[in-house]
């Protein structure tokens, strides 16, 4: 088993790389560079070529990639154009507080997208599943953006429970931070919730009519015992890299409702450092959301390999 | 066993087959219901609305509805009503070319991979999952701030993007198939490995990709829109709901209306599409709720 | 009514079609199981006798709901109770034993666990004494160290052994009444054999009430006392198992019985014309009213009822039970096969032949060479003649359906050639096989679901050989696959139709006929009856026979079933393991089993005949791979030597009557051993 995680990890760390040279050749062969884009129209004779000095661009490109791939290995991203800082630290506290973002609406997302899913699949086609499921598919069909706005609109502007836009500046603590994140969460986990409930759902159905739980009802195994031990073990088994594939989706809807909360997370960071034609930044940021995908892909592969007993004892067989 | 009295021989009566038995259940009824409706008024809007989109009046600004404006109007007192009925029509352009690019690129990548496995199969599939590990919005952003807005870098940009997902299920779909022991008794026959693809391969994956297709285009108007709410996507003045909620979210405070219709037009739609997808997916006998949205 | 364990009083089950209609799976079925008796359950697929054995655990499955009627156990109806009682009575009073107990095991539960479950509902054990326990019951079921099978997970045990576990289960809460939903289906002869053993001992030893539940009358012959045959969701014939399995008075289980090849029998089985109504589907008469051949004008419009008849304890559904003629023991089937002498005239040639599925490391795969000193497949020789039937025949493993994929070229042989009309070498690879070579073999299937296109019709499937080996096109086309259509006695307007549209039995048929399209001189069929329902498989096998004799097609046929093979074959290979056991006539080596495990297999064949008992003289061991060295049954051989049997690949020998073996223990001494 040891050997199937490590193979994981390579397949990762070969993602990575691949993503790497995606990005940098991508951002080298799309037209205008770094320097004519930031300099725009000055971008002629002496400043383009102490432009090109200053960054290094003067030098052939595999060599760039090299020594920008070792810096990036080191955990060092290189300099912000527009900022004139290091990425790192401009990067620190918006990973903070996506990050604070994001595991909230994991947090709450998870539970209720099993429980709601659960529900649905064990009164499958009766009025609680009818309501849940109608709910779900609006709330995934439904863009972030437009339930942002609506949830901005209803709870912050017309009740005025809740601050409706994000202002704080980007290195606030978490406790100031809380009151303005719930608008956000609840925007993404809605989403999420609907989408990883409607997978649980189908999962359960499918588990519930197998022959091994016919077996459990037939063998006289109480309900409540049968659905968590002989069906939700296996019915979320296969439901894990789903929802990983999931979380790892909703990255771009986390831009998008950062951007409606103008919440200064990595979301809004994207759009910032593209609309600045800040590449090295955007590099980073593809680098550091594409490791996040593949972390969360790579912690539910070996989820599924420690808990699935076919997997486990393949080795002791062979 | 149902015993259908003639097979469908040609073409348009198997569709039409389809589309009645998506319509035979009500969420298929409606979504098709939405998405009729959208397609019409996409193609006659433009002979029938009241107003000139693009007129802009500053004595009419921010308008309440009445019965001169019905949705009122926005800040720079442009009718809402006429830019609704029109916003519908680059974003359902611009996602059904796209989709149909995802679909044939898509498609036959997957069932490329599917056919000749081994090691090409596998370097393929690392590629394609390193595009999908990188977030699709950052891509997107990139490649309009580079290239420009226009529908000729929009519709090839999203139908890339969004067809990396349906590699992986014609790959799955084709792999499926090619187990399948009426394959073995084709290439026992001797079937050329053209007439194999052609003749028992295809038929049989293409309902798994069109429905993969479908669901991709919901998935893309979805980005679209989110692209032009960003600013991203169309530019002004054309009519386009994503961006008009965009402008006119920061007003809402004092002119919700000018916010809410095209909320109502771009949910419907995205709805319709979705549930016609549903509906299509059952009705080709294919179960699409255990997929992840990728 | 004291010594009835269960009644079942008008039950019906059945469904609510898209339209709003009810359809009926069961229909007002009447019975009794008796204290201490074991009932038997027989039907074709889609008779209703499963959803029968679950009612009577009040068990009805998703979308399914009693009509009407009552199961009684006890005195209290099963089917209204709440789930809160029945969960006292399931597994405690009445258990079930299922069909493929590899998937109604938990799978991420260990067999301990599972059965400790139901010691944990059902009895006041404490845990020492529960875990003594799943000591005991996995011993009294043979399963092998006990202790160390508690601890595997059911994905670990071979199909015998999860069999076994699920019978463990079952026992676990000392039940009054054991539901066996086609316990062995699925299982090889000889662990089949073994199987039935087993509960035949335990129903003899626990005095517990059986309903077993099978579409094999050779299972329910060894096991049941009394014999419901059911038809059409109906009970259609009641009564003990001699009278019922030997003078059977109603005509579909007499077509049934006489559908059945038999090891007993000489020739081919007689078929039934037509296939069972689909529910729903049944008519205002008889539902055997198509396909009987004693109706009378009064079956069409009016439905007999269940009459009893109490000089023979037996309950029939049939106006006309008095006019079916008996024959009394017969000694073959009407139906003779016309066996005629083959000229010695050989068509194909396996010479050497060995196939491996083992992967070539990275190194090999460089020098292009193959190092599997063990292949799935070795030293495969048969000759086989013009217009003859050779049956390759063996247990799960033992590379007869690989053999035959081989012949097709959709599988590289390692070693060794095939030689095709006396000098023409085979090439392994399909590439480079000559059009005219490809034509002259072709392959049926097992699984016709799996082998016909389900996005094609009928006509286009056809179509495709006729099109790739003769160029046929428009009229020429659709004469030539009508008369194929003919030829397996399908209608003009099958041509349409998808396979979804067929039956089981139809869809073969279509599967045959693509077959003979290509004029072949050869034809490889794939276990292609072994999916089917008896009656069916009846019709096919005579279909395949008729169609030899006008054509003088060649067959290779490879089946399980050994009363299959022994109705349609001229000759017989027995392979275990890859390897060849033992091959000649197949009248002879069916009469005269030299090789032992000739003689394993085929005494553990079961006819429908409560007295001809199997003979069990060879445990039913599962074996992964074949041995390195010296015999490939010395695992399982009742009669080995000892270490030659283990060193030494045994040599060829012939006897007089014409049939080969492989054995170090010559045929003489052999023959004394056998019974």
């Amino acid at each position: 088993m040891f050997f199937l995680i490590f193979k994981r990890i390579l397949l990762g760390l070969i993602t990575l790389f691949i993503v790497s040279l995606i990005t940098f050749v991508g951002t080298e062969i799309l037209p205008g560079d770094a320097c004519t884009t930031y300099l725009e129209r000055e971008a002629y004779g002496a400043a383009l070529e102490a432009c090109y000095k200053r960054l290094g661009l003067d030098i052939p490109a595999y060599e760039r990639y090299l020594s920008w791939a070792y810096n990036v290995i080191q955990g060092d991203f290189g300099y912000s154009l527009s900022g004139q800082m290091p990425i790192n630290e401009v990067l620190g506290p918006r990973i903070k507080n996506s990050m604070v973002l994001a595991s909230a609406a994991i947090i709450i997302g998870i539970p209720m997208a099993l429980i709601l899913g659960i529900i649905t699949a064990l009164w499958r086609d009766k009025l609680p599943d009818i309501i849940i499921s109608t709910l779900a598919i609006f709330s995934m069909t439904i863009p972030e953006f437009i339930s942002a706005t609506l949830l901005i609109l209803i709870v912050a502007i017309w009740l005025e429970w809740l601050p409706g836009i994000v202002i704080v500046p980007t290195d606030v603590t978490f406790f100031e931070l809380l009151p303005n994140i719930i608008l956000p969460v609840i925007a993404i986990a809605m989403i999420m919730t609907a989408h990883m409930a409607r997978m649980v759902r189908s999962s359960v159905i499918q588990v519930m009519a197998s022959d091994y739980v016919q077996m459990a009802i037939l063998k006289g195994v109480p309900y409540w015992k049968m659905v968590f031990k002989h069906v939700l073990p296996n019915a979320l088994l296969p439901a894990i890299n789903v929802v990983a594939l999931t979380i790892a989706w909703l990255l771009g809807g986390v831009v998008v409702t950062e951007v409606v909360f103008n919440y200064p997370g990595l979301g809004r960071l994207v759009i910032e450092s593209i609309s600045n034609r800040d590449l090295p930044v955007v590099q980073a940021l593809a680098i550091i959301l594409a490791s996040i995908y593949v972390s969360i892909n790579l912690i539910a592969d070996v989820m599924t390999l420690m808990l699935n007993p076919r997997l486990k004892t393949l080795q002791i067989r062979k | 066993m149902e015993n259908r009295k003639e097979n469908p021989k040609n073409i348009l009566s198997k569709v039409l087959e389809v589309l009645s038995t998506m319509a035979s259940k009500p969420s298929g009824l409606i979504g098709l219901s939405i998405l009729f409706f959208h397609i019409t008024l996409a193609i006659t809007s433009p002979w029938f609305v009241p107003y000139d989109y693009k007129a802009i009046d500053p004595t009419l600004m921010l308008q309440a509805p009445s019965s001169e404006y019905w949705f009122g109007t926005d800040s720079l007192g442009r009718d809402v009503f006429t830019r609704t009925l029109l916003g519908g029509r680059i974003a359902l352009t611009v996602t059904f070319f796209g989709s149909l690019i995802a679909l044939l690129w898509g498609g036959l990548l997957g069932i490329f991979c599917g056919l000749v496995g081994g090691k090409i199969d596998d370097i393929v599939m690392r590629i394609v999952d390193a595009f999908l590990s990188i977030p699709w919005i950052l891509a997107m952003l990139l490649i309009v701030s580079l290239l420009g807005t226009s529908i000729e870098v929009l519709i090839p940009a999203l139908g890339f993007f969004y067809g990396k997902g349906i590699v992986r299920v014609a790959r799955a779909a084709t792999h499926d198939v090619i187990a399948k022991d009426f394959i073995a008794s084709a290439k026992a026959r001797g079937h050329s490995n053209m007439s194999i693809i052609w003749n028992e391969i295809l038929p049989n994956v293409r309902d798994a990709i069109l429905v993969e297709g479908a669901m991709r285009w919901s998935w893309m108007l979805l980005g679209f829109s989110s692209l032009s709410f960003l600013g991203f996507g169309v530019s002004p003045p054309t009519p386009d709901w994503g961006l008009m909620i965009s402008n006119a979210r920061g007003l809402m405070s004092f002119a919700w209306w000018s916010v809410i219709s095209p909320i109502v037009g771009l949910s419907s739609l995205i709805i319709g599409i979705n549930l016609t997808a549903d509906a299509f997916a059952k009705a080709l006998g294919i179960d699409r709720s255990t997929k992840a949205p990728v | 009514m004291a010594n009835y364990i269960q009644t079942v009083k008008n039950l019906s089950i059945g469904f609510k079609s898209q339209k709003g209609k009810e359809i009926s799976i069961l229909r007002n079925i009447t019975t009794n199981i008796k204290k201490g008796e074991t009932v038997g359950i027989v039907g074709e697929s889609g008779s209703g006798k499963s959803t029968l054995a679950l009612a009577m655990m009040g068990y009805v499955k998703h979308g399914l709901y009693t009509m009407s009627g009552e199961c009684l156990f006890n005195s209290s109806n099963l089917l209204n109770m709440t789930n809160r009682d029945l969960e006292k009575i399931r597994g405690r009073k009445i258990a079930m034993i299922p069909q493929n107990a590899g998937q109604s095991l938990t799978p991420n539960l260990k067999i301990g666990y599972q059965i400790e479950e139901a010691l944990k509902l059902h009895t006041n054990l404490n845990k020492e004494e529960r875990e003594s326990k799943i000591s005991d019951l996995l011993n009294k079921v043979r399963l092998p160290s006990p202790d160390i099978m508690a601890l595997r997970y059911p994905h670990e045990l071979s199909g015998g052994q999860q069999q076994r576990v699920a019978v463990a289960m079952a026992l676990a809460g000392n039940p009054e009444l054991l539901l066996l939903d086609e316990p062995t289906t699925g299982l090889d002869v000889t662990t089949q054999a073994h199987v039935l053993e087993l509960l035949k001992d335990i129903a003899k030893d626990t005095g517990t009430s059986m309903v077993y539940v099978s579409h094999d009358l050779g299972a329910i012959a060894q096991v049941c006392d009394r014999v419901i045959v059911m038809y059409a969701g109906e009970i259609v014939l009641e009564g003990p198992v001699r009278k019922i399995l030997k003078e059977p008075i109603h005509p579909y289980t007499h077509g049934l019985l006489n559908s059945i090849p038999k090891l007993s029998l000489s020739g081919l089985p007689d078929s039934m014309p037509g296939s069972q109504p689909q529910p729903g589907h049944a008519g205002e008469g008889c539902s055997f009213y198509d396909r009987c051949n004693i109706s009378v004008e009064k079956c069409k419009d009016s439905a007999p009822k269940l009459e009893y008849i109490s000089e023979i304890d037996t309950s029939v559904r049939c106006f006309n039970h008095q006019e079916l003629k008996i024959n009394k023991k017969k000694n073959s089937f009407s139906n003779n096969i016309n066996k005629k002498n083959i000229k010695i005239n050989e068509i194909l040639n396996l010479n050497d032949v060995s196939i491996t599925y083992a992967k070539q490391s990275f190194l090999d795969q460089i020098f292009n060479k193959i190092t599997d000193s063990n292949p799935t497949v070795k030293d495969i020789n048969i000759n086989i003649n013009k217009g003859e039937t050779i049956a390759l025949v063996g247990e799960s493993g033992s590379g007869k359906s690989t053999i035959l994929k081989s012949i097709a070229g959709l599988l590289k042989n390692k070693d060794g050639s095939i030689k095709f009309n006396q000098d023409k070498v085979l090439s392994s690879d399909l590439r480079n096989r000559s059009s005219d070579d490809l034509r002259s073999i072709q392959l049926i299937f097992q699984n016709p679901d799996e082998s016909l296109n389900p996005n094609h019709t009928v006509e286009q499937i056809l179509s495709q050989p006729l099109k790739l080996y003769f160029d046929f096109k428009g009229e020429e086309l659709k004469k030539n696959i009508i008369q194929l259509l003919k030829k397996v006695r399908l209608g003009e307007f099958y041509m349409g139709r998808y396979p979804r549209q067929l039956s089981g039995g139809e869809k073969q048929r279509v599967a045959v006929a693509r077959a003979f399209a290509a004029k072949p001189d050869i034809i490889l069929c794939d276990e292609v009856t072994s999916a089917l329902d008896v009656s069916v498989q009846a019709a096919v096998l005579d279909l395949l026979n008729n169609l030899k004799e006008d054509l003088g097609t060649t067959y290779i046929f490879v089946s399980h079933d050994l009363a299959v093979v022994k109705a349609i074959s001229d000759r017989v290979a027995v392979l275990y393991q890859g390897r060849l056991c033992e091959i000649g006539p197949s009248k002879n080596v069916y009469q005269f089993p030299s090789h032992p495990y000739t003689e394993v297999l085929l005494g553990a064949v079961l006819d429908p005949d409560p007295d001809i008992k199997p003979k069990l003289i060879a445990e039913d061991i599962v074996e992964e791979k074949p041995p390195e060295n010296g015999c490939c049954f010395q695992g399982r051989c009742p009669r080995i030597l000892g270490d030659k049997c283990r060193n030494e690949v045994p040599p060829w020998q012939i006897g007089e009557n014409g049939n080969s073996i492989r054995c170090h223990i010559s045929i003489k001494d052999l023959k004394s051993q056998q019974f």
